[in-house]
């Protein structure tokens, strides 16, 4: 007997909310992927509380899914993140105007 | 048997009080160290939730590899010295927010399957490595070829960088578009 199952989900969608937040309202490329493992945070803890609520190891096993799928997300969006300030010597989003003419 | 809510109520507000503090911060190097935290959190709420296998899964990967990654990087940078905390910037996200949790939280509260009550229970690692491997086998090394091309990717990104000439000004992609080089 923990806690009752909504109390849970509404910790996840507190958690996911403030993600978005951040994602939408941060001008750095730094925080807006902090944001994206906010957001995947949110969902791996609904994801474990429906596995305790339906007592069934799906879910578990998703949570691993998402794991997999955040390292790779994040390794890549920081690499992209580099290589863009590399070319234009920024992480704002505001600066990258090269295709402006 | 009161004491499995109280540790969860206290950890979820480290959680939401760790990530209110990493979302606001000016810094990306204290936003990193306060996701931490936040992690960490979270990794003791899948503990007391049932599953000691994500729980470890989380501190080694999230909190170990993940965000020592974003460290590294955020090394490579030099700080922004942009402003924040504009209510043109935060007001329209804050109102965005607002109103995707109050639908949801009427979303989650309407479900009449919300009240019910969490029964404890624990996954053994090795009953979950059974089922993993049983059932969700193919799914396993799905997610080990992605993995894969994430590598792949990351390694063809760097070369194209190092193979490049260094450009470090602002602009100077262009200039070198107009020049015929590109």
């Amino acid at each position: 007997m923990i806690v009752p199952f909504g109390h849970v989900f509404l910790l996840a969608g507190v958690i996911f909310t403030m993600g978005l937040v951040c994602l939408v309202a941060h001008r750095n490329l730094i925080m807006t992927l902090v944001g994206v493992e906010v957001m995947m945070n949110a969902a791996a803890i609904a994801f474990v509380a429906a596995a305790l609520r339906w007592q069934l190891m799906e879910g578990q096993a998703f949570m691993l899914f998402i794991l997999a799928v955040a390292a790779a997300e994040v390794s890549v969006g920081l690499a992209l993140v580099v290589s863009a300030y590399r070319q234009t010597g920024s992480i704002d989003p505001d600066h990258y105007d090269i295709l402006k003419w | 048997m009161t004491l499995y809510p109280i540790i969860f109520y206290i950890l979820a507000i480290v959680i939401l009080v760790a990530t209110a503090l990493a979302i606001t911060r000016r810094q990306p190097v204290h936003a990193v160290l306060y996701l931490i935290v936040a992690f960490l959190g979270t990794a003791a709420l899948f503990f007391l939730l049932g599953a000691p296998f994500l729980a470890a899964f989380m501190v080694i990967l999230y909190t170990g590899a993940i965000m020592v990654l974003f460290l590294f990087v955020i090394m490579l940078f030099q700080p922004s010295s942009g402003g924040l905390g504009l209510i043109s910037e935060w007001g329209p996200a804050t109102l965005l927010g607002v109103v995707f949790l109050a639908v949801a939280v009427a979303m989650v509260f309407k479900d009449p399957g919300s009240g019910i009550v969490l029964q404890g229970a624990v996954v053994d690692p090795r009953d979950f490595g059974h089922f993993l491997f049983d059932r969700y086998w193919l799914a396993i090394e799905i997610v080990s070829i992605l993995l894969l091309v994430a590598l792949v990717a990351i390694i063809q990104l760097a070369k194209r960088r190092a193979g490049s000439d260094a450009v470090e000004q602002r602009g100077t992609i262009s200039n070198r578009v107009k020049e015929g080089h590109p």
